[in-house]
């Protein structure tokens, strides 16, 4: 509500409307000097330099082979890596399907706590709350529930339901559907407060006229609701998607990219080329490949869904 | 019906997730007589039937971590009793999470800071003046959310070396603030933007200088906004794991997502002493999160996001 709480309008004399001659036109230069500093020493230098290391032979464990390397890296890459294609494709799956589950679930719970019923704030609060956990608690918490032991395995073969001792997160068959939950129980609430936002500001007199025209409620939500959130849906799928493929921290920890580097994302794989193998000028070949395809994936998706289309 | 049709045809998610739950806001289509009908009304089943399913699937985990944080090792009940403290004192201890802590606060507390000042001075910029460099600036933040902080490590790594701040949490504060700048400016212009510029005149009419004009009449308004910024930034360097990981060698300078991580890896691991440190992850930002939980929803509505 930051900005709607304004002070009812002063009078304000005509010519006080007129820019007073006190700002210097340095000023905003000034007021935005502190974060563009700040970006382009901490975002825009390395991302250059990453470029810069791509054509190189750069590994601080074996100096007498550095030097400029020209495309070589890249070659290398497309043809003769053994786990660029496996760890893309899985990062292509993993963000993929992360992010429609998320979407779905996302948006079936912000039009359920829109709804108005007793106990919406508490449910809201509760359901809300996994957005503020971390990656590496996530991966903690269903360490817990996940483990052979004492896991939830555990208490459902007490029910019947499945074996005692099994691991979903050391089986290649189960490990996938088993760290997608994970970071859904995290991922969904994201979408459902952003969806929710956008649902709050449909003007309530567009409901009432499609009542009156006899519209029931799946027509109004295909024709009303629908169209007025699409920008919002797509835009937070868009930085969503981004921020699942960039995002390592939940892997990480959570499987380690196992078993048998079956959940293995190509930036986990980037980062373990970079910090445990040191092929800093691998690494950064293999960062500028992810770039250009995040870059290249995010313009076809703005492109395929019209963002900011229909006179906007 | 694409909505809930593909709801239920989605892959179904093992374990608890929700795949039975009724579509929410769908009902056959309102009987003949629906003209009297507010608008919004469900029978009460369709909302309490998958909010219930779905808080289910939220709740036990959280419910599990505090079972395992509070019985006894070796317990295997579905009831945290006897209580026990044990794990809490080993971890605050033994495996200095206590420690950790300190160093995650102040390493939350500097980003906050930072992030918020530096964010509203290039958010009113942003939101007031017309600039040369303006619509660049604007595409530059846009463009940085396609940058992968994790991607950067080495590139990053290289930099605070030539700066002789490995293994300070200087590097850690500067990292994390940087990342969240362009986001925080962009939402920070977004609110100014809402608060009438005839406000300020009115104010310099009556004799202040922009900056006190500023200070007396937009920042009151627009603290809810900056309660949400400051929030976002406070926890996301609390959560943030690899940065830490990367540039702080030494155990005292660790954070509590690298401690939680090292009780992860151990070969045997302490399962209670893991819950334990998970719950004092989840302090802070439970408590957070229940301070700014009602502008969450209504911060992001600002238009802010929309841009």
């Amino acid at each position: 509500m930051a900005s709607a709480v304004t002070p009812p309008p002063r009078a304000v004399p005509a010519r006080a409307r007129r820019r007073t001659g006190a700002t210097p036109r340095r000023l905003p230069y000034l007021l935005i000097a502190p974060a563009g500093l700040l970006m382009l020493g901490f975002i825009a230098y390395p991302v250059l330099s990453v470029f810069y290391y791509s054509l190189q032979h750069y590994n601080p464990t074996k100096p007498w082979r550095n030097g400029f390397a020209g495309l070589d890296n890249f070659t290398r890459i497309f043809t003769d890596d053994p786990h660029f294609w496996g760890t893309l494709s899985f990062s292509l799956k993993w963000v993929v399907v992360e992010v429609t589950l998320q979407l779905l679930f996302g948006l079936a719970l912000a039009l359920i706590v829109n709804q108005t019923f007793v106990g919406r704030a508490l449910g809201r609060a509760l359901v809300f709350s996994p957005w503020a956990v971390s990656g590496v608690l996530t991966s903690a918490i269903w360490v817990l529930l996940y483990n052979s032991q004492t896991g939830i395995s555990r208490y459902l073969a007490d029910l019947g339901l499945g074996s005692y001792g099994t691991s979903w997160l050391s089986d290649t068959a189960t490990v996938f559907p088993a760290a997608i939950v994970a970071d859904l129980w995290r991922g969904v609430p994201f979408f459902a407060i952003l969806i929710l936002a956008d649902l709050q500001s449909v003007p309530k007199d567009l409901y009432e006229a499609a009542e009156v025209d006899g519209a029931g409620r799946i027509r109004q939500f295909v024709h009303i609701t629908l169209p007025h959130i699409r920008d919002a849906i797509v835009l937070s799928t868009l930085l969503r998607a981004v921020w699942e493929f960039n995002n390592v921290d939940l892997l990480y920890t959570l499987t380690g990219g196992g078993p048998a580097g079956e959940t293995t994302t190509l930036p986990l794989y980037i980062a373990h080329t970079s910090v445990d193998a040191h092929n800093f000028g691998y690494a950064s070949a293999l960062t500028t490949v992810a770039f250009v395809i995040l870059l290249f994936c995010s313009m076809v998706y703005l492109r395929l869904s019209k963002f900011g289309g229909d006179g906007k | 019906m694409t909505a809930e049709s593909t709801l239920s045809a989605a892959p179904a998610a093992p374990t608890t997730a929700p795949q039975d739950a009724p579509p929410p806001g769908t009902t056959p289509p309102a009987p003949a007589r629906g003209r009297r009908r507010a608008w919004d009304e469900v029978p009460r089943w369709q909302i309490y039937l998958p909010l219930g399913i779905y808080l289910l699937f939220t709740l036990v985990p959280f419910y599990w971590i505090l079972l395992f944080a509070l019985r006894p090792a070796g317990s295997t009940s579905l009831v945290p009793w006897p209580m026990t403290s044990a794990h809490f004192e080993k971890v605050w201890n033994e495996r200095s999470f206590g420690v950790f802590f300190q160093n995650s606060l102040l390493i939350g507390v500097a980003v906050l800071v930072m992030t918020t000042v530096v964010a509203l001075a290039g958010g009113y910029a942003l939101a007031r003046f017309d600039f040369r460099i303006k619509k660049g600036f604007m595409l530059a933040l846009l463009c940085s959310q396609f940058v992968p902080g994790a991607l950067l490590l080495v590139p990053l790594f290289q930099i605070f070396a030539e700066l002789r701040m490995i293994n300070s949490l200087g590097s850690v504060i500067i990292a994390e603030t940087v990342f969240q700048l362009p986001l925080s400016m962009i939402l920070i212009s977004g609110f100014i933007r809402n608060v009438p510029y005839s406000l300020e005149e009115a104010a310099w009419v009556d004799g202040c200088n922009r900056f006190h004009a500023f200070r007396i009449v937009v920042l009151p308004l627009l603290r809810p906004g900056l309660v949400a910024v400051g929030s976002f930034a406070f926890v996301h360097a609390w959560n943030h794991f690899l940065f830490a990981l990367m540039f702080l060698s030494s155990q005292d300078k660790q954070t509590i997502p690298v401690g939680l991580n090292t009780l992860m890896g151990a070969d045997s691991v302490d399962l209670g002493a893991l819950a334990a440190g998970g719950v004092i992850a989840a302090v802070p930002v439970v408590v957070v999160f229940a301070f700014i939980q009602k502008w969450l929803v209504t911060g992001f509505s600002a238009g802010a996001v929309k841009g």
